[in-house]
């Protein structure tokens, strides 16, 4: 039986940072937050966090049979004539989940489904959206990057998931590969698609509704949930500098809420990536070796992140084996 | 085929165990001590005897990364002189022989050192085994939980990883243990392709091709000549002890599989 998605606002707030914290509340106080209430069991809770655009928020939890992959934060955007999805969620379930909160609002084709990278909580529902027709969107290197992975994925998914949430599972690459920019018609409303160099990943591709100025961010962006260093960390820092002076009215993170202020909502990310690197490079100078780095570097942010045992020393060996080069 | 079929399906019991699940089905290899046989294998009939007095392994319980496990290999200076080889071993890897180091005479006889990083492919006895001069083997081993290290690509960034190929770091550093005489990194920027890894353009597995011998020299003389295969991580990074002697520069030369030859040298600030 197909689940019925909860948001985690409330468990969110145990653990995230008080920056985080302050930035929420923010958010949550200047939007208009309507909460489409699911027309069928199986709709994912979805708010609306400006006009046409929608986001459902996952839990910051690893994949389980309990959660069936809804672990990141999947949305879409009405236009007058179309639909885009932004990322698909970590199962066909939650695909499937989502695309009854898009029909529970409109009955408008679904004309896109974007990826913001290749990981699998924001790829695996693609499948749900088969029957549409719709063009799948990714950065030109995601289909490179998911092919590279695709076994390992499916055989970790499939054993983290159970046959329940796993099944169905199918890999769709992008049909179409952005390069650079790409702007996307959905009727009076523009989609404008960028391309970034290496950060979270090689392959991460950001979303914004000119609309409204809404940003999706994907991965890019993580809130609450320790962030996954899986591309290069001076890249994401230099790009997070970069995309600081991006004028958006709101962004929407892979992990953390709804929707949060620009570019208040990149601090505590950007804190805990500086803190890595500082520890990182310093211990490097020191003669120190990864085993090291990986036992003590910027321990100090742990309260600050959920996943971070899960997480954080994985980050800090991708950190070393990229800065001793330096 | 079937090895990379064995493989995969013992992948997906990993990633049970990962979850933390309390059904995991059982596999015959998994309970089959692979060890005898591998013994044989690569020492012939020689038994190696667990000997922490000759030789000891520093390793994670649980690796970060599986497909950046760092190894520490420690011999303590009663054992240095007598230390000709060291073989490293990872039981459950397709290509089970890590490694051979086989010391010179600049490895010298005080306490050693040689720290690596290497793939693991599923959870897994790791062997170091040092061949003293009488012959004789002796071993300390690790169990290390990891699972897919050969397969993943380990550095995030496919197109720097290709871009940088062939450039070499050598370096000397403040000894990270008292009683080491000189320590020593070397750095490798190169793929080590495990043959295990799917090239998307093609759909077929990329070959391997990787770091197939390295010798490192304190001026004329060897510290270790190393001879490896694909369990060594992508961009080799090896950490080493030397003996001081006249000449302190280090010198480094690579070969891969497709016979491309690497070269570096460092030494101490102002020699």
């Amino acid at each position: 039986m197909p689940a019925n998605f909860q948001s985690t606002r409330d468990s969110l707030q145990i653990a995230v940072s008080r920056r985080a914290l302050l930035a929420v509340l923010a958010s949550s106080a200047a939007l208009p937050v309507l909460r489409i209430l699911p027309a069928k069991a199986a709709a994912a809770v979805v708010s609306e966090i400006a006009p046409g655009v929608f986001v459902h928020q996952g839990r910051h939890a690893l994949f389980s049979p309990d959660n069936a992959g809804d672990i990141s934060n999947p949305g879409f955007v009405v236009g007058q004539s179309a639909v885009a999805v932004i990322d698909s969620g970590g199962s066909p379930v939650v695909g499937t989940s989502l695309r009854e909160a898009i029909r529970a609002v409109t009955d408008k084709p679904i004309r896109y489904v974007i990826n913001t990278h290749m990981h699998p909580d924001h790829v695996f529902g693609n499948v749900a959206f088969e029957a549409d027709t719709p063009e799948f969107v990714g950065h030109h290197k995601m289909a490179r990057g998911l092919a590279a992975r695709a076994e390992r994925y499916l055989t970790i998914n499939k054993g983290l998931l159970g046959d329940a949430a796993f099944a169905g599972t199918k890999l769709i690459p992008p049909s179409r590969p952005v390069t650079g920019r790409l702007e996307l018609d959905l009727g009076h409303r523009t989609l404008e698609l960028v391309a970034r160099p290496t950060a979270h990943t090689d392959n991460d591709l950001t979303v914004r509704d000119t609309e409204t100025g809404t940003l999706f961010m994907g991965d890019l962006l993580f809130s609450g949930h320790v962030p996954t260093i899986d591309g290069s960390i001076k890249g994401w820092m230099a790009l997070l500098e970069k995309m600081a002076g991006e004028p958006n009215a709101r962004i929407v993170p892979g992990h953390g809420p709804h929707s949060m202020p620009w570019p208040a909502a990149a601090d505590p990310l950007r804190h805990y990536l500086d803190a890595i690197a500082k520890d990182v490079r310093s211990l490097i100078k020191a003669g120190k070796t990864l085993s090291d780095a990986t036992e003590t570097a910027a321990l100090q942010e742990k309260d600050a992140w959920l996943l971070f045992d899960e997480y954080h020393k994985r980050n800090v060996s991708a950190a070393f084996a990229e800065l001793e080069w330096e | 085929m079937t090895r990379l079929a064995t493989f995969l399906s013992t992948m997906a019991i990993t990633g049970l165990l990962a979850a933390g699940l309390a059904v995991v089905p059982s596999l015959a290899a998994e309970e089959v001590d692979v060890w005898p046989t591998l013994q044989k294998d690569v020492f012939g009939s020689r038994v190696a005897v667990e000997d922490p007095a000759v030789v000891t392994l520093e390793a994670p319980v649980r690796a970060d990364d599986a497909a950046l496990v760092p190894l520490t290999i420690r011999i303590p200076a009663s054992a240095a002189a007598t230390a000709k080889k060291l073989t490293l071993i990872i039981e459950k890897n397709p290509a089970p022989v890590v490694a051979e180091f086989a010391f010179g005479e600049a490895a010298g006889t005080g306490d050693r050192m040689l720290s690596t990083r290497v793939r693991v492919d599923m959870y897994s006895n790791i062997r170091a085994v040092v061949e003293t001069a009488d012959g004789t083997l002796h071993m300390a081993t690790k169990f290390v939980k990891a699972a897919g290290g050969c397969s993943a690509p380990a550095l995030k960034d496919t197109d720097a990883a290709l871009v940088d190929a062939g450039r070499m770091i050598v370096k000397t550093l403040e000894a990270s243990t008292a009683g080491l005489a000189r320590e020593g990194q070397l750095m490798i920027k190169h793929p080590q392709y495990s043959g295990l890894q799917l090239n998307q353009a093609t759909g077929f597995y990329i070959p391997a091709k990787f770091i197939r011998e390295i010798e490192v020299k304190r001026g004329d003389q060897t510290v270790f000549k190393m001879t490896g295969g694909i369990s060594i991580s992508e961009d080799p990074n090896i950490r080493f002890s030397y003996a001081a002697g006249s000449d302190e520069m280090l010198e480094v030369v690579a070969t891969d599989t497709d016979g491309r030859k690497f070269t570096g040298r460092g030494g101490p600030k102002g020699s």
